[in-house]
C-alpha cells in the first residue's frame, strides 16, 4: 500500500483530494476558528509601508541645498531632491521630443525662464508639419530596410494625421521614445551586471519574478508619491513595467552564448568594453532584440494605464472614450496605438540588421543621400504648410498640424456596427449571462469562499509537494501564508476563483485551437500572426467587447475578457510545442503503425507538454493581470481594492501589499508549473 | 616542414612550459601546495577538484607545428587555453619568446594577443552579426586600425583562404568548411607569430576535413608560423604534425615525432593508439634507409629523405635496384632497399622495431 503510494503519483493526488474534502466537510466556519480563517496578523503592514515611504521621502538623510529664491541654504531630504531632479530630467526629455514634433515653449523656458519667454513672443518652437514627419519616417524606413517598410511607416503617420489623432499620437510617441530607450538601457545594464555577477543575479531574480506578475495598478500610487503626477510619472511606471522582460532576455541571451565566442573575442585582443559591446551583446542580439520588441509592446500597452497618473496622449483619450462608452472612437484610437507599436518594432529590428558596404566608392551626394532627401522633404513640407496658412482660412492649417478630432472619422460607421451587434444579440446574451452567473459562477464562487483555510493550504502545499517535493511545497505554503495573514484572504479567494476558471477555459480552448492550427502550415502562420496582433493590443481593449455584449459589473463580462486575452499564450505555446516535436519521431510513430489520433496522443502531446506547460504559466500571468484590470468594470476581488487604493492618499501601502498578494498567487502557481515542466523536460531529454 | 626548426639559429623556444598545472575547483591552490608536485587525479576529484593539466613541460620552436592529441577530457584544450591565457594556469611557468605570460597584467596580455597570437575554434565562433569581411577585420579594428586599412587587409585574407566573392555573406549563409576558412582568415589577419588551432576541423565532414587539412598545409607552407594544434583525431595528427604530444588525464604521455610515436610508444596507452596505424603512411624514408654505399649499383631515380614511404613505395619497388636518398639540398644521404619497404608494408607490426627506428 505504502509502496504503491510512493510510486504512483495519481494515487497521491487521490489521497490528497480525499483529505481536502474531509477538511472542507469537518472544519466549522466560525470567527475565532484558526482552521477556518487565519487572524490578520500583518494587517499593519500597509501602514508600516506608508510610514517608511514618508520617512524616506521627507526625513531621511537631510542635505543642504541652495535655494535661489531666498538666497540661502536650506535643509532638504536627499530622496526628495533625487526624485525631484529625476522627474525633472525625464519630463524635460519627453517635452523636448514633444516640442520637436508639436512645437511649444517649454524647452525655451527651461533654458531662459518664463519672464523672458513672455517678453519675447517670437521665441516659440514651431512644430514640424505632419507631412515632414510622415516623409521622414518613410525615408528612415527606406534607409533601414527598403520600400515596404518605407510605405508602412509613411502610411502610419498619414493614417494618424487624417484621422485627426495627430496631437495625442505625437504626445504618445514622444513619451514612448523616451520610456523605451530608458527601459532598454536599464535592462541591458542590469542584465549584463547579473550575467557578470552571481550575487546580483540571485538578488535580481526574485525581484524580477514579483515585478512581472505584480499588477501595474499597484505600483502607480508609489510612483505618484515619489515622482508626482504627469508624463514623467507615466514614463517611470512604464519603465518599471517594461524593464523586467528586457533584463530576463538579456541574461538569457548572454548565457546561451558558446564560451568560444567570448574566447574568440579575447584572442582577437578585445579589452573588457570591446568584448561586451562588440562581441557579447551583438552575438546575443537575437534574444536582446526580442527584449526590445517586448519593451516597445509594453510601453504601448501601458499608455492607457499611464494616463491614469497623468500621461498625455492616446491613452488618455482612449480612457475617456471607454468611460463614455464610445466604442467606435475607442477602436479608432486603438488602431493608432497598434500601428505605432508595429512601426516602432519594425524600425528597431531593421536598424539592428543594418548592413554596411565598405568598398562602395561613394561620392558626397551618394553618401548623404538620405539626409539630402530629408532636407528636401523638410523644405517642401514647410513651404506647403506656409501655403496652407493662406488657403485654410478657418483657423486650422491642415498642411501644418491637423487639430485633434478635425480629421476624417469613421466613428459613426463603427458605432453603428457596434449598436447593431448589441441590438441583435443583447437579449440572448444577457439571458445566457444570467444563467451562467446563477447556475455556474455563483455556486463556484461560494464553493471557493466556503473553503476553510486549512483545506486550501493542504491542497496547495500538497500539490506542490507531490510535484516538486518539500522545497516546492514550502514555497507554495509561504506565498499563501502571506496572503492568509493579511485581511484580504476572502478577496484573494475571489481573485483565485475568477483566475482559475478563466485559465481552465482558456487552456482548453487554446490547446484545441492550437492543435487544429498546427495541422496545416498556412493555418499555423495565420494563427501566429493573429496571436502577435492580439498581443500588441493593450489589455484594456479586451474589456470593450466584453462590456458591450454582457454589460457592466458582472462576472461574465470579466471572465469573457480574461478568456479572450489569456487564450493567446495558450494557443501560441501549443502550436510552438507541437511544431518543435522532431519529425523523426513522427516517422518513427508512423512506421510503428499509429493512426493520426494515436500519434497525437502518444507522441506529439507528451513531447510538446513541457512547452505547453510554459504556455499555461503565461496564461496564468495574463489571466491574473486581466482579473485586476477587470476591476474597472466592476468586480469585488483584490483588483477592486487596488483600484480604490489608487485614489487614496495613503494608498501606497495598501496598493503594494495587495499587489504582492496578487503576485504571490501567480508565483505559487508558477513554482508548481515550472517545476513540473522542467521535470518532464528532463525525463524526455529535452533540457 | 621541420627543416626550419632544425636550422633555426635562435635557441630560445617560442613557447616554453615548465611544470604547468591547471586544476579546477575552489581549493585548487591549497590542494596543489599540499600535493607537493605529485598530483593524483583521483584523489583530487574526491576533494572536488578536477585536474585539467598535470605537470606539463615542453617547448615549441620557431616554425614548428606541435599537435596536442588526446581523447575528450584529456586536458588538451585546457593546456592550449593555459598558453593563450584564456584559462589561468594554477601553477607553473609559461614563456612566450622568453617572457613569462602568467605575470603579465591585462593590458600587456591584450597587447600580446593583438600582435602575436591568433586562434581558430572548433565551433568557428564567428560573430553572427558581422559579414565575412567584418569578421576577418574584427581583430584589426579592435586594435584601432582605420576602417579603410583593415578592410583592405581583410580583403587580402579573404583571397588567401579562397573565399573571394563571399565578402558580404553572413556566417549563417556559409557551409561549415567556408565558416572555418573565415575563422582561419580572422586568426591570421593580424599576422600572428603563434597560431593556436583548437580542433579546427573536428566539426566538419570527412571529405571537407581532408580538403581543409590540405588547405592548412598549403597555408603553413607559405606562412611558416609556430603552431599549436589540438585534435582528437590521430590520423590528422600524423598527417600534419612535426611533433605530437599525446595527453591522457591531463598528463603528457609522450611528446615526439610521429615516426617515433608509432615506432617507440612510451606507454601502454600510446601503444594502443598506434597499433592500427599503417606505418607506410607515417614513416619517412629517412627512418628506413640504409647508409649509402658508393660502390653499390643504384637506380637513376632519387627520393627525398622527408618523403612518406607510401608515396614512393611503388616506384622504389619497380626500380629493381636500391634507390639513393637525398636531402633537401640534393646531397645523397642514404640508400633505400626494396626489401626494407616490403618489410614495412607487409611485415609484422611488433617485430624489428629497433631495426627500422631512425
Amino acid at each position: 500500500m505504502i509502496d504503491a503510494l510512493r510510486q504512483k503519483k495519481y494515487l497521491q493526488f487521490v489521497l490528497l483530494l480525499i483529505v481536502f474534502i474531509l477538511l472542507c466537510a469537518f472544519v466549522t466556519p466560525s470567527e475565532g476558528n484558526w482552521f477556518w480563517r487565519l487572524p490578520p496578523l500583518i494587517k499593519e503592514l500597509p501602514l508600516l509601508i506608508n510610514d517608511s515611504v514618508n520617512y524616506i521621502l521627507y526625513d531621511w538623510w537631510l542635505i543642504d541645498v541652495w535655494d535661489p529664491d531666498i538666497e540661502e541654504y536650506e535643509e532638504k531630504p536627499l530622496m526628495n531632491q533625487f526624485t525631484r531632479s529625476a522627474s525633472g530630467l525625464i519630463l524635460f526629455m519627453i517635452e523636448f521630443v514633444r516640442e520637436v514634433l508639436l512645437g511649444g515653449v517649454n524647452t525655451i523656458v527651461t533654458f531662459t525662464g518664463w519672464d523672458w519667454a513672455t517678453e519675447n513672443e517670437w521665441a516659440r518652437w514651431p512644430a514640424l508639419p505632419w507631412t515632414v514627419v510622415a516623409g521622414g519616417a518613410a525615408i528612415l524606413g527606406y534607409a533601414l530596410k527598403g520600400p515596404r517598410l518605407a510605405m508602412f511607416a509613411g502610411f502610419t503617420f498619414v493614417y494618424i494625421a487624417i484621422f485627426g489623432q495627430w496631437e495625442p499620437s505625437m504626445e504618445t510617441l514622444s513619451f514612448v521614445l523616451i520610456a523605451a530607450p530608458i527601459s532598454v538601457l536599464l535592462g541591458l545594464v542590469l542584465g549584463v551586471w547579473a550575467f557578470r555577477n552571481k550575487t546580483v543575479e540571485m538578488v535580481l531574480n526574485p525581484i524580477l519574478n514579483v515585478m512581472q506578475i505584480m499588477p501595474h495598478f499597484s505600483y502607480l500610487v508609489p510612483v505618484v508619491v515619489f515622482f508626482s503626477i504627469g508624463d514623467q510619472a507615466g514614463a517611470i511606471a512604464t519603465v518599471i513595467y517594461a524593464t523586467p522582460p528586457m533584463v530576463r532576455l538579456t541574461i538569457l541571451g548572454l548565457k546561451k552564448l558558446s564560451p568560444e565566442v567570448a574566447e574568440a573575442g579575447l584572442m582577437s585582443g578585445c579589452n573588457g568594453w570591446q568584448l561586451l559591446l562588440k562581441v557579447l551583446i551583438p552575438t546575443a542580439r537575437r534574444d536582446i532584440l526580442i527584449g526590445v520588441n517586448q519593451v516597445i509592446m509594453s510601453c504601448l500597452a501601458m499608455v492607457v494605464i499611464a494616463s491614469l497618473i497623468g500621461a498625455k496622449g492616446l491613452g488618455h483619450h482612449l480612457l475617456i472614450a471607454l468611460n463614455q462608452l464610445r466604442v467606435g472612437q475607442a477602436i479608432e484610437i486603438g488602431v493608432c496605438i497598434v500601428l505605432i507599436a508595429i512601426m516602432l518594432d519594425r524600425l528597431s529590428l531593421a536598424w539592428a540588421d543594418k548592413q554596411v558596404d565598405y568598398f562602395a566608392d561613394l561620392s558626397f551626394v551618394q553618401r548623404h543621400k538620405y539626409s539630402i532627401i530629408f532636407g528636401a522633404v523638410f523644405v517642401v513640407g514647410v513651404i506647403l504648410a506656409w501655403i496652407g496658412s493662406f488657403v485654410f482660412k478657418e483657423g486650422f492649417n491642415y498642411l501644418y498640424l491637423i487639430p485633434h478630432k478635425k480629421g476624417i472619422t469613421t466613428e459613426n460607421f463603427l458605432q453603428a456596427g457596434v449598436d447593431w451587434i448589441v441590438d441583435a444579440f443583447f437579449f440572448t446574451l444577457s439571458g445566457f449571462s444570467k444563467w451562467l452567473i446563477v447556475e455556474i459562477l455563483v455556486p463556484i464562487k461560494n464553493a471557493y469562499l466556503g473553503m476553510p483555510v486549512v483545506a486550501t493550504f493542504t491542497l496547495a502545499m500538497g500539490i506542490g509537494y507531490i510535484v516538486g517535493g518539500v522545497r516546492v511545497g514550502l514555497y507554495v505554503g509561504g506565498f499563501l501564508l502571506f496572503i492568509a495573514l493579511t485581511e484580504w484572504w476572502d478577496r484573494a479567494l475571489i481573485t483565485a476563483y475568477l483566475m482559475t476558471l478563466a485559465v481552465l477555459i482558456s487552456t482548453f480552448i487554446g490547446i484545441v485551437m492550437g492543435t487544429l492550427c498546427a495541422q496545416h502550415p498556412l493555418a499555423t502562420r495565420i494563427m501566429l500572426t493573429i496571436c502577435d496582433t492580439l498581443q500588441t493590443f493593450p489589455s484594456f481593449i479586451y474589456l470593450i467587447p466584453a462590456m458591450m455584449l454582457f454589460g457592466v459589473a458582472n462576472d461574465t463580462s470579466v471572465i469573457i475578457a480574461i478568456v479572450v486575452y489569456a487564450t493567446v499564450p495558450a494557443t501560441r505555446y501549443t502550436i510552438q510545442g507541437l511544431l518543435s516535436v522532431p519529425p523523426q519521431l513522427h516517422e518513427a510513430g508512423s512506421m510503428s503503425g499509429v493512426n493520426r489520433i494515436q500519434r497525437y496522443l502518444s507522441i506529439e502531446l507528451p513531447m510538446a507538454f513541457p512547452h505547453m506547460a510554459l504556455g499555461i504559466n503565461q496564461t496564468v500571468v495574463f489571466a491574473l493581470s486581466m482579473v485586476i484590470i477587470g476591476a474597472l468594470i466592476g468586480t469585488d476581488d483584490l483588483g477592486q481594492l487596488i483600484l480604490k487604493a489608487l485614489s487614496d492618499k495613503e494608498g501606497v501601502g495598501n496598493g503594494l501589499t495587495l499587489g504582492l498578494c496578487v503576485a504571490f498567487i501567480g508565483l505559487a502557481i508558477d513554482q508548481v508549473l515550472r517545476t513540473w515542466a522542467n521535470q518532464r523536460k528532463q525525463a524526455l531529454g529535452l533540457a | 616542414m621541420n627543416t626550419e626548426a632544425e636550422t633555426s639559429t635562435s635557441d630560445e623556444p617560442v613557447i616554453r612550459c615548465e611544470s604547468v598545472y591547471m586544476i579546477f575547483g575552489d581549493n585548487a591552490h591549497s590542494m596543489l601546495q599540499q600535493a607537493n608536485g605529485v598530483v593524483d587525479a583521483a584523489r583530487f576529484q574526491e576533494a572536488g577538484c578536477i585536474v585539467g593539466v598535470n605537470n606539463a613541460s615542453f617547448e615549441v620552436y620557431q616554425g614548428e607545428l606541435l599537435i596536442i592529441m588526446g581523447l575528450s577530457g584529456s586536458g588538451k584544450s585546457t593546456l592550449m587555453r593555459c598558453i593563450s591565457r584564456l584559462n589561468e594556469a594554477t601553477a607553473g611557468k609559461i614563456y612566450i619568446e622568453g617572457e613569462d605570460i602568467l605575470t603579465m597584467d591585462n593590458k600587456q596580455l591584450i597587447e600580446l594577443r593583438r600582435n602575436k597570437m591568433g586562434m581558430v575554434f572548433q565551433s568557428f565562433a564567428l560573430l553572427p552579426h558581422k559579414t565575412v569581411l567584418e569578421n576577418i577585420a574584427f581583430p584589426l579594428q579592435v586594435k584601432g586600425i582605420s576602417t579603410q586599412e583593415s578592410m583592405q587587409r581583410a580583403k587580402e585574407m579573404v583571397d588567401l583562404v579562397s573565399l573571394t566573392g563571399r565578402e558580404n555573406y553572413f556566417p549563417r549563409q556559409l557551409s561549415g568548411g567556408q565558416q572555418q576558412r573565415v575563422g582561419i582568415a580572422r586568426s591570421l589577419a593580424i599576422e600572428p607569430d603563434i597560431w593556436f588551432l583548437d580542433e579546427p576541423f573536428s566539426a566538419l565532414d570527412p571529405l571537407i576535413r581532408k580538403e581543409m587539412q590540405d588547405e592548412f598545409l598549403r597555408l603553413q607552407d607559405v606562412l611558416g608560423k609556430t603552431i599549436l594544434f589540438v585534435t582528437h583525431d590521430f590520423d590528422e595528427a600524423l598527417r600534419l604534425a612535426d611533433r605530437i604530444a599525446i595527453m591522457k588525464d591531463g598528463v603528457i604521455e609522450q611528446l615526439d615525432t610521429p615516426a617515433n610515436i608509432v615506432l617507440n610508444p612510451a606507454t601502454e596507452y600510446v601503444r594502443k593508439f598506434t597499433e592500427e596505424v599503417p606505418r607506410e603512411k607515417v614513416l619517412k624514408i629517412k627512418s628506413v634507409m640504409d647508409p649509402y654505399d658508393p660502390n653499390e649499383e643504384v637506380s637513376e631515380m632519387r627520393v627525398q629523405q622527408d618523403a612518406i614511404i607510401e608515396t614512393v613505395a611503388e616506384a622504389v619497388l619497380n626500380a629493381g635496384k636500391p634507390v639513393p636518398v637525398v636531402d633537401s639540398a640534393g646531397e645523397i644521404v642514404g640508400a633505400l632497399h626494396a626489401s626494407h619497404i616490403v618489410h614495412v608494408l607487409f611485415g609484422g607490426h611488433s617485430d624489428n622495431e629497433t631495426e627500422t627506428a631512425s
